[in-house]
Parts: C-alpha cells; sequence; structure tokens
C-alpha cells in the first residue's frame, strides 16, 4: 500500500503548493488592487487614525483640531467653540461620516490629497507619523463670535453671513441654533449615538445650515435687485414715485400694499428706497419686465445652481416672474423669490464692490502639515457681468445709506457708516398671522466697504408679528460690522 | 526513523542487534517550548498593538495555554510515547496561533462594539474551555485507543453512528439545527455542536477498517469493464451506500465543502486501499457530473460560483453575494507580502473573522510569509502522518494514517482556497485555527488518532502484540530470507 501512500503525499505536496502560488496571486501580484479598491474600509481606518489636520482661521485661531486619545485611533477631533463655528467646520464622526468643510477638505485634512504627496513621501523617508494637511479658512472669529452671540442671547434661529466685498471671502456663517460638532467626534460610542439621535431628531434642525443650505423670502431686500434694475434702465435716483399706500395687481383684485398699509413718505426714487415703500418697487418691477429682473438678479449671482464656496450652496431664485402680478410682487421679494443668507448677503457685497459679485470663498489657502502654504485661493469674480455699474453701485450706496439713517434698532454708530437695506417677509399660507422674517443686508464703511452683511431671524425672532427686519435683525448686523471694523 | 526495518538486506550484514528507537520526547517538549514562546510573542504583540498596553489577559490566556500544552506533552509521554514528536508541537503552533488571532479579533470586536454602545462577549474564553475539553478528548482517546487495530472490531458500529450523526441536522427542524443558511449543527441548550466534525472521523473509521477487510476480495474478484477489473457489489456495496448517503445529507444540509472534503476522502481512501487510479477517475468523473447537476439544480450553488469568479463585480451587495469574499481579499491585499504586523490590521471587517475566515485575518496581519508559514505547520503535520502511515506495519493503520493525513490537507484546501478565491467558497472551518468547538474537538481526536498511528509505527516490536486479526496474505510476503528479531511475527516486511 505504500506506492499509493507516496502518490497521496505527492498529491498533497502538490495542493499546498497550487495554495501557496494562489496566495501569491492575491497577496503579492493583485495585492495593490486589493488595497487600494474604494470598498477596502481599511484604507479608510487608517485615515482615521493618522493625525487629522486643522482648519484654522486667518488669525491663527483652531476651529478643528485634535488632541490625543490615548485610543486605537490615536486622535480626536476637538473644536474649540463646536457649536458656534459648526456651520463652518461641519462634522467628523467615526460612525457618521464627515459634514461640512470636513468633508470638502477631507483630502485634504487626511493627507491623501495630491497636492501633499511630496510632504507624505519625505514624512516616510524620515519615519515620522504621516499628518494631513491644514485648512486655512477666511472666517473672522470676531466677527463670527459677535454674531453668534447675540443670535444665541436672544435665542434666534436664523442665520447671519459677513463677506469681505472686494474679495467674497465669507467672515462669518453663523446658524442658530446650532450643535457641538465634539459630541460627535467623541470615540466614545454611545454618546456618539445619541448626540446624533438628539441632534438628527431635533425639530430645531441644529444641524441644518441656515445661511446655505436653506432659501427664504428676502422680503425688501430684494429691492436692491430691483433698484439695480431700475438704475440700469435709467430711472435715476430722483425719479418721481407714487407715494400710494397699495397698489392694484394688474389683471386682478388684488391690492399690494406698503408696510402697514401707509402712505410713502418720500416721493422719489431714492426715499421709496430709503422708507421701503413697497408699491413703486413693484410697480417699477412691473415696467421692466420679467427679463430685465431676471437679468440682474443672475448677475447678482441669483439662480446659480452649482455655487460652492466650496460647501455647497442650495440656489436662490427668483421664480418664474410669468405674469404681471407676479413680477409685481416678486419685485419686493416675495411670492416665489428664495435668498440664501448667503446670496442675501451678496446683494450688498456686490453693491460695496462697485456692482460686481464677488465668488463667495471660505477657503483661504491649503497649508502643509508644517503650516507652510501650499495654495492660495484667488478671488474671482460670480459671473463676470456686473449687476450694475459703478456710478449707479454708488448711487444705490446712497440710498442704501439713507435707508440705514430711517432704521430703528439697537447697535446703532454713526461712526461704522453702514449702508444697509432692512426686509421683513411674510411667508406661510397664512402669511398675514404668520411672524415674518426679519432681514438686515449691510456694508460698511460705506465709502470704503470692508464687510457685506446679512442677518436672517426666523418667524420674528422675539418679537413675532409686528417684528421688522430694522427693529430684530439691524442690531446683529451691526455688531458684527462693529466687530469687523473694530469701531463697536 | 524506523532504521531497524530499512532494509533487509543491510540487515543481513547488521553485526549489532537493532537499536532501540528513541522516544524523542524531549525533542517534543523542546519544540513545545518553541511553540509557546512564539505564541507568547504574538500574544504580547498583540496587545501591544491593540491595546497599548499589556494587560492580565496575557497572563491567563498564556497560562492556560501553557498548562494545554504542557497536559498534553505528559500524556503523550505516558501513553504514546514513540509518537511523533513533531506532530504535537505543529498542532499546538496552530491552536496558539487560533488563540491569539480570536483573542484578537475579541479585542477589535469589543472596541467596534463598544463605539457603536453595544455589549460583546469574547469568543476566546469559550474558545480557551473548548480546548481544554478537546484536550481531554485526546488524552481519553489515547488511553481507551491503546493500539489503533481494535478500532477495526467496532468498524460498522462507528459508520453507522457516523452517518447518523450526520445525517441528525437534517432531519432535526431549522429552529435546532441551522446557523447562517448551513444546516449542520445540533443546538442544544448550553453549546451547539457540528456533529458532521466527528463524523468524519467516524466514517473514516470505518472505510479503513471496511476496506481493509475487504480489501483482497475486490482486488481480484469481479466482472471486467473496459479493461478493469471491478469487485462484485456485495462487496464494494456498503461503501458505496455510506459514500452516497454522508455526499447526499451534505448536499441537502447545503454543506458543500464537507461534500467536498468526504468525497475526496472517500476516493483517497479507495485509491489507498485498492492501488487503482481507475476509481480515482471514475471518482472525478462522478464528482464533475454531480457539480455540473448541483449547478444547474441549486441556485445557491451557482451564487457561490458567481461570487468566486467575480468576487468584486455586481454581487458585491447582493444577498449571499461575495461581500465577505471580496473584503477577505482586501484584507489578503492589504497585508501584502509581510502583513500589517500581528494586532495592527483589520481583519474584523471580514464577517466570521474569528470562525471560517480566519486564515485571511492571518494573511492580513501577518502576509504571505505567515499564511505560508501556517500552510507548511499543515503540511508537516500531513507529512509526518503519511510518514507514519507508510512506517506501520498494519495495512488498517497504513489506510488511517493515510486518510486522516490527507483529511487534514483536503480541510485545508478547501478552507484557504476558498478564502484566497482558488476554489468556490465553503464554510468549513480550519483545523485548530478556528473558533468553533466542534471543529477543536475533532481534530484533536484527529491528531490522536494520528499519534497512536505514528506511536505504533515507530514502536520497537518487541512487545507482544494482541493478536492480529488479519495478517497480509501470503502472497505479500517477503521472499528473502533474512535474520529476523526473534520476537516478530511480521510478515509484511518489505514495508519500511
Amino acid at each position: 500500500m505504500n506506492t499509493p501512500l507516496r502518490k497521496v503525499g505527492m498529491a498533497m505536496l502538490l495542493m499546498i503548493v497550487l495554495l501557496l502560488a494562489n496566495d501569491t496571486f492575491v497577496q503579492v501580484i493583485k495585492a495593490d488592487t486589493y488595497r487600494t479598491d474604494s470598498r477596502n474600509r481599511r484604507v479608510l481606518y487608517d485615515e482615521y487614525s493618522r493625525q487629522r489636520g486643522q482648519l484654522v482661521a486667518p488669525d491663527g485661531t483652531i476651529l478643528a483640531g485634535v488632541k490625543p486619545s490615548g485610543d486605537k485611533l490615536n486622535f480626536t477631533r476637538n473644536y474649540t467653540d463646536g457649536a458656534m463655528y459648526a456651520p463652518v467646520t461641519g462634522y467628523y464622526s467615526i460612525n457618521y461620516g464627515a459634514g461640512g468643510m470636513e468633508r470638502i477638505e477631507d483630502d485634504v485634512l487626511n493627507g491623501s490629497d495630491p497636492r501633499l504627496f511630496v510632504r507624505r513621501l519625505s514624512d516616510m523617508v524620515t519615519g515620522r507619523d504621516p499628518r494631513g494637511g491644514n485648512v486655512k479658512l477666511t472666517v473672522d472669529p470676531k466677527v463670527q463670535k459677535a454674531a453668534y452671540d447675540l443670535m444665541t442671547k436672544h435665542g434666534y434661529t436664523g442665520s447671519v453671513v459677513a463677506m469681505e466685498p472686494k474679495t467674497g471671502r465669507i467672515l462669518a456663517m453663523v446658524s442658530t441654533p446650532s450643535y457641538d460638532p465634539n459630541a460627535l467626534a467623541t470615540h466614545n460610542g454611545k454618546e456618539q449615538n445619541s448626540s446624533w439621535d438628539k441632534y438628527s431628531k431635533d425639530k430645531a434642525q441644529p444641524m441644518l445650515n441656515r445661511a446655505i443650505n436653506e432659501n427664504y423670502p428676502p422680503g425688501s431686500t430684494f429691492k436692491l435687485v430691483t433698484a439695480s434694475a431700475a438704475l440700469e434702465a435709467g430711472i435715476g435716483p430722483d425719479t418721481q414715485v407714487s407715494r400710494a399706500p397699495n397698489v392694484q395687481l394688474p389683471g386682478t383684485s388684488t391690492t399690494l400694499e406698503n408696510y402697514g398699509g401707509e402712505t410713502c413718505p418720500g416721493t422719489t426714487f431714492k426715499d421709496a428706497l430709503a422708507h421701503s415703500c413697497n408699491v413703486p418697487f413693484a410697480t417699477f418691477s412691473g415696467q421692466l419686465g420679467a427679463d430685465k429682473m431676471k437679468t440682474t438678479a443672475a448677475n447678482f449671482g441669483i439662480g446659480q445652481s452649482d455655487l460652492a464656496v466650496p460647501l455647497k450652496v442650495a440656489p436662490s431664485t427668483v421664480g418664474p416672474l410669468d405674469s404681471p402680478p407676479a413680477l409685481y410682487q416678486s419685485g419686493i421679494g416675495q411670492r416665489d423669490v428664495r435668498l440664501t443668507p448667503l446670496q442675501d448677503c451678496l446683494l450688498s457685497a456686490t453693491v460695496a464692490n462697485g456692482g460686481m459679485a464677488m465668488k463667495p470663498q471660505l477657503v483661504q489657502s491649503i497649508l502643509a502639515p508644517d503650516l507652510s502654504t501650499i495654495e492660495d485661493v484667488e478671488p474671482e469674480q460670480l459671473t463676470g457681468k456686473p449687476a450694475l455699474s459703478p456710478d449707479n453701485a454708488k448711487i444705490l450706496t446712497d440710498m442704501m445709506i439713507s435707508s440705514e439713517s430711517f432704521t430703528a434698532g439697537n447697535g446703532k454708530n454713526p461712526a461704522l457708516k453702514i449702508a444697509s437695506k432692512t426686509g421683513t417677509a411674510e411667508h406661510g399660507t397664512d402669511s398675514k398671522n404668520t411672524p415674518p422674517h426679519a432681514w438686515y443686508t449691510a456694508f460698511a464703511p460705506a465709502d470704503n466697504p470692508q464687510i457685506a452683511v446679512s442677518v436672517i431671524v426666523e418667524n420674528g425672532g422675539n418679537r413675532g408679528l409686528a417684528a421688522t427686519g430694522g427693529s430684530v435683525a439691524a442690531e446683529i448686523g451691526r455688531a458684527a460690522i462693529a466687530a469687523r471694523l473694530g469701531g463697536g | 526513523m524506523g532504521q531497524p526495518l530499512a532494509d533487509p538486506a543491510s540487515a543481513q550484514f547488521t553485526t549489532n542487534p537493532p537499536r532501540d528507537l528513541p522516544t524523542r520526547r524531549n525533542t517534543e517538549m523542546l519544540l513545545l517550548a518553541f511553540a509557546a514562546g512564539l505564541v507568547t510573542i504574538a500574544l504580547v504583540l498583540v496587545e501591544a498593538n491593540q491595546e497599548q498596553a499589556l494587560t492580565l489577559s496575557i497572563l491567563w490566556l498564556g497560562l492556560a495555554y501553557l498548562g494545554i500544552l504542557a497536559a498534553a506533552h505528559l500524556a503523550v509521554r505516558r501513553w504514546a510515547p514513540y509518537a511523533d514528536p513533531v506532530l504535537l508541537p505543529c498542532v499546538a503552533l496552530l491552536n496558539g496561533i487560533g488563540l491569539v488571532m480570536i483573542h484578537r479579533i475579541d479585542l477589535a470586536k469589543a472596541e467596534t462594539a463598544a463605539q457603536a454602545g453595544r455589549d460583546y462577549s469574547p469568543g476566546v474564553t469559550n474558545q480557551v474551555l473548548f480546548t481544554v475539553v478537546a484536550l481531554a478528548l485526546f488524552v481519553a482517546v489515547l488511553i481507551v485507543v491503546n493500539d489503533h487495530r481494535t478500532l477495526t472490531r467496532y468498524g460498522y458500529i462507528f459508520g453507522l453512528v457516523g452517518i447518523v450523526a450526520l445525517a441528525l441536522p437534517a432531519v432535526l427542524p431549522s429552529s435546532l439545527s441551522e446557523v447562517n443558511g448551513a444546516k449542520v449543527w445540533v443546538k442544544l441548550p448550553f453549546f451547539s455542536i457540528q456533529p458532521g466534525e466527528f463524523a468524519k472521523i467516524l466514517l473514516m473509521i470505518f472505510f479503513a477498517s471496511f476496506l481493509v477487510s475487504k480489501r483482497d476480495l475486490f482486488m481480484v474478484a469481479g466482472k471486467k469493464f473496459l479493461g478493469v477489473e471491478l469487485p462484485r457489489a456485495r462487496d464494494l456495496g456498503p461503501i458505496l451506500i455510506a459514500a452516497a448517503a454522508a455526499v447526499i445529507i451534505l448536499v441537502l444540509e447545503k454543506d458543500l465543502g464537507s461534500g467536498l472534503l468526504y468525497f475526496t476522502i472517500i476516493l483517497v481512501m479507495l485509491y489507498l486501499a485498492t492501488e487503482r487510479v481507475i476509481w480515482v477517475v471514475v471518482g472525478l468523473t462522478f464528482f464533475v457530473a454531480g457539480c455540473l447537476l448541483a449547478f444547474n439544480l441549486f441556485e445557491h450553488v451557482q451564487q457561490r460560483v458567481e461570487n468566486w469568479l467575480n468576487p468584486l463585480g455586481p454581487r458585491y451587495d447582493a444577498q449571499g453575494g461575495s461581500y465577505q469574499i471580496a473584503q477577505a481579499l482586501f484584507g489578503l491585499g492589504t497585508g501584502g507580502v509581510g502583513g500589517t504586523g500581528l494586532g495592527a490590521g483589520r481583519p474584523d471587517i471580514v464577517p466570521e473573522a474569528s470562525s471560517d475566515f480566519i486564515t485571511s485575518s492571518i494573511g492580513e496581519e501577518l502576509g504571505f510569509v505567515g499564511l505560508a508559514a501556517v500552510l507548511m505547520l499543515y503540511l508537516l503535520i500531513a507529512m509526518r502522518g503519511m510518514r507514519s502511515a507508510l512506517a506501520v506495519r498494519d495495512t488498517f493503520g497504513k489506510l488511517l494514517g493515510g486518510g486522516l493525513s490527507f483529511a487534514m490537507v483536503m480541510q485545508i484546501f478547501v478552507v484557504i482556497g476558498g478564502v484566497t478565491a482558488l476554489i468556490p467558497e465553503t464554510g468549513i472551518t480550519a483545523p485548530f485555527l478556528s473558533q468553533g468547538g466542534s471543529s477543536l474537538l475533532a481534530n484533536y481526536i484527529l491528531v490522536a488518532l494520528l499519534l497512536r498511528v505514528s506511536d505504533a509505527a515507530r514502536r520497537p516490536a518487541t512487545r507482544p502484540r494482541p493478536p492480529q486479526t488479519r495478517q497480509a496474505p501470503i502472497s505479500d510476503a517477503h521472499t528473502v530470507l533474512v535474520q529476523r528479531p526473534p520476537a516478530r511475527d511480521e510478515k509484511n516486511g518489505r514495508t519500511a
């Protein structure tokens, strides 16, 4: 029986050799294909345990950093003032992935971005643990803090966006109520899960970034668009306008009223903007027609569906404008007009920048792990077409200065030289009995704009039906401007 | 080894009387110590990489392991003193690597569970307990079976019990027998067993004893068919019935891997007994036909084949799809040649990482090198078993030893072949490595039998033997007259 035993022994040897050959194929020849497959979560976990890069403000404040965790993942994401900056930073969670800037700039932060390749290589040679690159953001912590503190102090739901008109750099992006991304970054699974549940089930939607992901009827702040269209069409600031308290919408029995049904205090176009009379702007919009309104709006960036700062921004829209009543109502920022707070801020910023909209940017530069600059983000124009000429922009600025002078509310400071426009936007199915959204969009100093800001306080904040843009939102906008200009 | 019997011709010129074989028990002890050293290092590495600190679990795991090794060694010293000294250390090393790996995956799973807010009870505790029980069985087999030839007396009983054990899960309701789609379990209140693991050994003993008793008959008698002499049906009947029953039961239980295992083991034992390649050819023909039939009949077979041919393909996310095998391949690929290092990989991503897919876990963390070393350990066990089969003097021992050795390699072929996508994946366990009590118990019994055969092979034939019930035919006897040690009544002196 020994001959067959030997033969079977040979066969067994052959089987093992076959296994070895196949394993060589899998672990040596095809190894790279398997290792780099996108479904191979090991790569992802590797990234999680690498020292993640920081999100920093231009003044060096670390918005999102890491601290040693002492566990297998080595580091925990750590957010200073997590809730304040959450709309900017987003979150970074092992169970729930990443959101906000953490997601958009993930490649840089985790170090897999090709721009970091050379440094990675040198890390490998020097034997240092690979680290991610850093991202320098554009936010100004002073502005962000001023706006966020006031919003939360009053318990407002809403958003504040501020930007540098000349560059489009976003100086503040506040959304309240907010959430604490630290609670999602913890390595304690139970804590992480319960926080996620709490945030995602909360009716107040703390994880919604209202600044860019939500759009609202802009109300009277939209008159900046209508006014620009009118100015571009050759209607001068001193053009006489109707003082009538209301106007009948063409072809209907419905009327459109001034705020509170009052007679407009002034008789010129300039007065109309300063006092935010509805009738003249509705009429302008009707006269100018849908095409002109749409063109002007588009030059402000309204309707852009692919805007990213680089966080993706929900598109703003003026609606179809398909009938005279629609045009009338849209001219004062009602009906189907919907703007994100960011877009609303762009209205002021565009006027402030001589009529040219700049592309909003939240990233200033990409930094290497050692904080040396790898790439700067250069300012660029948003649409390339001016929304209004520099001359008209100056005229509109003057009109906005005068608007500011008639706007009530706290935080007034003549030293700031603000040009602004308020808005009180009706919304909801029963719009007369729903507290309106209070808007305020402004820039300052009027003669050399450094900051444009837009504030929305949803549902009238703490003043309910009586809320106006001036009484509720203006204070916050002024505080943000003061924080930037140092005049607060 | 086996010098006294190595060459009868040279024995004529031997001046000194044949020397007693050294027992080599001290060699075994040294090798066991070496295995224990390796396993301790592995354990420390795992702890260092996973926990960043050394914990008490090292101590109790290490002590449990050492205790098991010492007990096994002493048992062999006492009850199988001439057994092959390499077998037990290989088994111990595999078992140790398995324990370390299971502990390692426990740590990872416990952490995942903690992060998700769940509880996790470690599997290694059970595995250590099962190892202790397995060791008790191992010792029991060494004591009870003090001569492997006594097993032939119970061949038919073993065969019957084996078939019943194998069939038990198939007839039990699914609630008592099904885990993850495979109906191969018997679930008892406190633990579950896979009777098939034990049936494998019982049936092998039956086949060996049956084939040995009928060997002469079906080697000479019967009709000629296509130039081959076939044995009479009544001589081969029982084995064909048992074989067919086993394979049919396994197909019904959807346990394709075990089906393949049984089929090839039967084929190899038939070939060993008859020395006719035609059995292998006929068997393979049947096998191919059976595969084609199964492929056309059963959807789950088609799925398995599809998963195998295209593991990264469209069935990646499908129900019963290739996710598991794809993840195993990702792990193996990430491990590469040298591996990620013990405790530094992510083997727990693969479902069943510590049982059916433990070899992919080893391949990930220890790399191709580590997996190749594990393969070598299995090969060493099988080759040592084969060596004992060659050296042992009775045909039953040869057949049993050959069968058991082949079973070891075939299991590992099915497991690692499945994990590395050489063959379609089937859920069977890697002997000694995989988490799972039945597999561990059964394989320790298997090794006890191999040790018993090797003990018989290397034992100097000075002690009086139990009367041999079946002797080799006179025609097999050696014709050269040589001087033999007086006590030896062995006729089959040709073997070495």
